[in-house]
This record gives structure tokens, C-alpha cells and sequence, in this order.
């Protein structure tokens, strides 16, 4: 039963899995940049999250195609849109905010900044 | 025209911070009158708004006629129609101090930092105005995003650390209010609030592991927005190194905005029950805030940097807040509601006089202090009234919404009287930080004899807000019946 309690919702597992790496990355990583490798690992598995929930079991696309009757759920899709350009904006700014950083520090390792500080 | 309200709240603001780039590309000093302008005209919609909501009752705008649950609504009711008020009116007031304060400051990123001030009114307004769990995410994230953005805006290299490093906790509390909102629409396929308050109790008995999974998903994502205390990292540098001015409007009104999240969260979508006795969520809340305040308190004794002191003294009022939402009886909320309106006067009044005192003399150190009551008596004057406001003298506001709360504590019995003793004690400790400075301010030895003011359109907001921690302290009869029929709807 265990195997097959992880087969049927591997996507969830996977989507957990990312979450937890995107996580580690952000709060353990010293270098700026990887810590914006890891949100942005974190918000793609929350964006897979949301598809997974939207899942229709022999759904279509939701597009009006004649003969077909079930569609999956579109509305996870729609707010994914938002949340990918939430996502976008939020790398732009700290991507910004690091060429600023090495601008200053002439680094983008924690250790040396909190060190030239 | 006056059904349209509640979107134009939202929409001036957003449209002010595009106009702003092209007007500022055509003339510079325009940038911040188009600023007051258009924070004026949201002070005087939202007038209108509470007229019309003590007049009649919620009003509900569905945006592009698309009915609920299915299209998002925009609700006013009796505790937002209050957060607007209080954030026009601050914004207001911030604005118009600011064009003196910028012009120094930030000399080369005038324009940036008026449109960033318009996106994070925006993203303020939408968050408290929005009736749609999702609508109130990206709000959330227009403001951070604009917060962000607002702290570097000086280009100070302490000032880019300290806001990457908000930026990366930050994100991690969106995330987690993301994953919070998708677990709810898992169980309950609805988005909309007052919607999913019917749906959850149903809910709950068929899915309780999800519901509870997404209630602690909401709680430690709002507990790291608002800077409750283990999760207060972030928010000291932050203060500190911002310029002074978005110091003045995060402190004032960025955390304030998440404990108004966190209480719709908890009352309005949860509902009381499932707070208090599926899962005692407000037991270890306010616990937890007990700490805060206690600890908050007890660190900004030992900072000498007096924007730093004000911003761990921010860890420990947050804990007031959060303490009135945890004790969750009538009296405990109103107090947390009243403290919300309090802190808000109070702390953009000291973040305004302490900004003034940077302005004229650069002056940061608490021991520099010596005398400046002397050469800058009104900035003085007003800091003073909002610091004894802050330790809870009687006629000043502080003390009447830690009157609420030392009330709530000891009228919700068992072993909750304790954080009555919590509130005494944080105030020894708030006088004996906020007294350090003053007696220093006034009695100490002056090295500057010559009275030198700030400019008046600095000195003038600071004294208004001043006035307003008075005010609100002799007349708090006049807005209690409405923040107490706030409590009176939410519990």
C-alpha cells in the first residue's frame, strides 16, 4: 500500500520534494545568487502544486472542442499566470538588488559581507 | 459615481504611480505634488466610504459585474473601511512631509521613490479592501515588492543588504500564504471569503488534516510579514538602514496591514470556533506575543542607534497587536484594533521627528541627543509626546489600548491574567528606554544654543500626528463604539 500511496500522487511527492530543496537553498546557501536559484525553485513547485490540484482525470485542455466533455479545472492555470509574473518581478528586483550589492561589496558571498560591514 | 468607490481606492494610486515616471521625466518637482494630490483624494473617498458604511451597512463591489464566488469582490466593511481611513490618512500625512526629506535624501531617485510610494499605497488599500483570498496575495506581493524596492531606494550599501535579506524572508512568508491559499482551494474550490467562512466548517469534518495544514501555513506566513517575535529578523535592519521617510511608512503602516490579514484570516475566514477550540491557535499566539513584547522591549533598551531602538520597540508593539487578536474576546480585539490606530500615530510620529532630526543634524547616536530639546524644540516636543503616548501615560492614546488589552487578558479568565502583568511590565521597560532619550533631549547639557528648526512642511505633518496621539487619547470615546462594533462582528 505504501508504494502505491506514493505512486498515485507523485506529483504532490515531487512538488514537496522541489519545495523542500528551493527552502534549503534559500535559508543555508551563503551566495546571493543561489539563494535566488532556490526561491525560484520553491515558487515553481507551488506553480506545480497548483497544476496538480487542477488535474481532471481524462480531462482536456480547457478549450471548446466538440465532443469533448471533460475539462481540466482552468482556474489554478489562471491564478499560476499571476503568480508566475508575481514570481518574475520578485526575481528582477533581487537580481537588481544584487548587481547593487557587488556594485558595493565587490561580492556577493554573505561571509565577505558581513565581514566588510 | 459613489457605487464605484471602492475600485477608484485601488485605481488612483495605480494610475498616480505611472503617471509619476512621465511627469517626472518632464519636471521633477511635480512628482510629489501629483503625489499629495492624488493621497488626498483617497483621504476624502474614503470620507465618503464611512459615511456610507455607518450609514448603511457592508458594501460589496463586484469587479467587472462578475457575481461571487466566481468573480472578485471588493468588500467594505466595518473593519476595512478602519484600515482605510488609517492608511489614507497616514499616507497623507507621510506625503506631505516628504518633499523636504526626499529632495536631501534621495536627490538622484525622486521619481523612484514617489512611484514606489504610489505601488505600495496600492498594494496597502487592495490588501485590505479585497474580499478575494488570491486578489489579497498579489496585493500582498505589489506591497512587499514595493517595499523592497523603497528600503534600497537610498542605494546605502547597509540599506541593500538589509533589504535582500527581507526580500529573501519575505518571500518565504509569500510562499507559504500561496501554499496556504492552494490547500484551501483544494478542499473547498472557492476563493472568495465570505464564501469559504460558510464551506470551512463543512469542510473541516471531511478534511481536517488539509484545513489545519492550510491554517499553520497562513499563521507562520503572516507571523513572518507582520515580524512577530521569533520571526522579527528581518525588520530591525530594515528599519534602520531605510530612508527616513519609508521608515515613517513601513513602520507605520506595512505591519499593521498583516495584522489586519491576519485577523480577517483567523475571524472572518476560519471563524472563532476553529481558532480557539478545534486548534488553540490564539493561545499559542498570544503566548508567543507575550514573548515579543517582553523581548522586543528588552533589546531596544540596549541599542544606541535610535532608529534601531524604534524599530525594536516596532517587535514589541506588533506584540501588543498580535495579543489582542490571540486573546480573542471582545475587549482583547478592540484593544487590538485600538492599538493598530494608536501604534500607527505613535510610531510615524517618532519615525517623523527622528527623520527631522536626521535631516537637520545627522544626528543617530542616542547620546548625541544631549540639548537637541533646546535647538529643536517642536520635533522635540512632538517625539516627546509620542514616546510617553508609547509607555501608556493616561491622557495620551497609548494607554487606553493596553487598558483594553490588560482588560481582555483579565477578562478571559484561567491563567491569562498573567499577560496583564506582561503589559505592566513591557511599560516599565518602554519608559525606560523612551525616558533615556528624553531626559538627554531636555536635560542635558546643550552644545547647540540657537533654536534651528526644520522646515515647516516637515514640522507640520509631525505636530499633526503629535496632535493625533492627544486626540485620540482625550476623545477615544468617539471612535470606540465603531472599532468596538468591529470586534462586536468578528467574534
Amino acid at each position: 500500500m505504501p508504494l502505491e500511496w506514493i505512486l498515485d500522487k507523485y506529483n504532490y511527492w515531487i512538488s514537496a520534494a522541489l519545495m523542500l530543496i528551493g527552502f534549503y537553498a534559500m535559508i543555508s546557501k551563503k551566495n546571493f545568487i543561489k539563494k535566488i536559484i532556490g526561491m525560484t525553485i520553491f515558487q515553481t513547485a507551488i506553480i506545480l502544486f497548483y497544476v496538480s490540484i487542477a488535474d481532471v482525470e481524462g480531462g482536456a485542455a480547457p478549450i471548446l472542442v466538440p465532443g469533448k466533455y471533460v475539462y481540466v479545472n482552468p482556474l489554478p492555470h489562471v491564478l499560476m499566470l499571476t503568480a508566475i509574473v508575481v514570481g518574475v518581478s520578485t526575481t528582477a528586483v533581487a537580481l537588481s538588488l544584487i548587481m547593487k550589492i557587488y556594485k558595493k561589496y565587490g561580492s556577493i558571498e554573505e561571509d565577505k559581507i558581513l565581514e566588510a560591514r | 459615481m459613489i457605487q464605484n468607490f471602492p475600485i477608484f481606492i485601488v485605481i488612483i494610486p495605480l494610475i498616480t504611480a505611472f503617471l509619476i515616471p512621465l511627469i517626472g521625466w518632464w519636471r521633477k518637482k511635480y512628482c510629489c505634488y501629483i503625489s499629495i494630490f492624488s493621497t488626498l483624494l483617497i483621504f476624502i473617498i474614503s470620507i465618503f466610504l464611512l459615511s456610507s458604511v455607518i450609514d448603511s451597512d457592508t458594501i460589496r463591489y463586484h469587479i467587472g459585474g462578475w457575481e461571487p464566488p466566481y468573480g472578485i469582490e471588493y468588500v467594505v466593511d466595518h473593519l476595512s473601511v478602519f484600515m482605510i481611513i488609517l492608511i489614507a490618512f497616514i499616507s497623507l500625512i507621510i506625503t506631505l512631509y516628504s518633499k523636504k526629506s526626499v529632495e536631501k535624501e534621495l536627490s538622484d531617485n525622486i521619481v523612484a521613490f514617489y512611484t514606489l510610494f504610489m505601488l505600495l499605497i496600492t498594494g496597502l488599500l487592495g490588501i485590505v479592501i479585497t474580499g478575494d483570498l488570491f486578489n489579497l496575495y498579489v496585493f500582498l506581493e505589489i506591497s512587499s515588492l514595493a517595499a523592497y524596492a523603497l528600503i534600497a531606494v537610498g542605494e546605502k550599501r547597509d540599506a541593500l543588504v538589509a533589504s535582500f535579506n527581507y526580500l529573501i524572508i519575505g518571500t518565504i512568508a509569500a510562499c507559504f500564504i500561496l501554499l496556504g491559499i492552494g490547500f484551501l482551494y483544494m478542499v473547498t474550490g472557492s476563493l472568495n471569503m465570505a464564501d469559504l467562512s460558510t464551506i470551512l466548517s463543512e469542510t473541516y469534518t471531511l478534511y481536517p488534516k488539509v484545513v489545519l495544514a492550510a491554517m499553520i501555513f497562513f499563521i507562520v506566513g503572516l507571523s513572518i510579514k507582520i515580524a512577530l517575535f521569533p520571526l522579527h529578523v528581518w525588520l530591525p535592519n530594515a528599519y534602520t538602514h531605510a530612508p527616513s521617510v519609508v521608515s515613517a511608512i513601513i513602520a507605520a503602516l506595512m505591519t499593521k496591514v498583516g495584522a489586519y490579514v491576519m485577523i480577517r484570516i483567523m475571524f472572518t475566514v476560519f471563524g472563532i470556533y476553529f481558532v480557539t477550540d478545534v486548534i488553540p491557535v490564539t493561545d499559542i499566539l498570544s503566548v508567543v506575543a507575550a514573548f515579543a513584547i517582553i523581548i522586543g522591549s528588552i533589546n531596544a533598551i540596549a541599542q544606541t542607534d535610535i532608529k534601531r531602538m524604534l524599530a525594536y520597540s516596532s517587535v514589541s508593539q506588533i506584540g501588543y497587536i498580535v495579543l489582542g487578536i490571540g486573546l480573542a474576546n471582545q475587549t482583547g480585539l478592540l484593544g487590538g484594533v485600538l492599538h493598530i490606530l494608536n501604534h500607527a500615530f505613535m510610531k510615524g510620529c517618532l519615525f517623523l521627528a527622528v527623520g527631522a532630526i536626521i535631516y537637520k543634524t545627522g544626528i543617530r547616536n542616542i547620546y548625541d541627543f544631549q540639548g537637541l530639546g533646546r535647538k529643536m524644540p517642536y520635533t522635540m516636543a512632538a517625539f516627546s509626546i509620542a514616546a510617553i503616548s508609547m509607555v501608556g501615560i493616561p491622557p495620551l492614546c497609548g494607554f487606553f489600548s493596553k487598558l483594553f488589552l490588560a482588560l481582555g487578558a483579565i477578562e478571559s479568565g484561567d491563567w491569562k491574567w498573567i499577560f496583564a502583568l506582561v503589559i505592566l511590565l513591557s511599560s516599565l521597560l518602554n519608559a525606560g528606554y523612551f525616558l533615556r532619550v528624553l531626559e538627554k533631549a531636555w536635560f542635558g547639557k546643550s552644545y547647540h544654543e540657537d533654536m534651528d528648526e526644520v522646515p515647516k512642511s516637515m514640522l507640520i505633518p509631525t505636530l499633526i500626528l503629535a496632535a493625533g496621539c492627544i486626540l485620540l487619547g482625550i476623545f477615544v470615546f468617539i471612535p470606540l463604539p465603531f472599532i468596538g462594533s468591529i470586534a462586536n462582528i468578528l467574534i
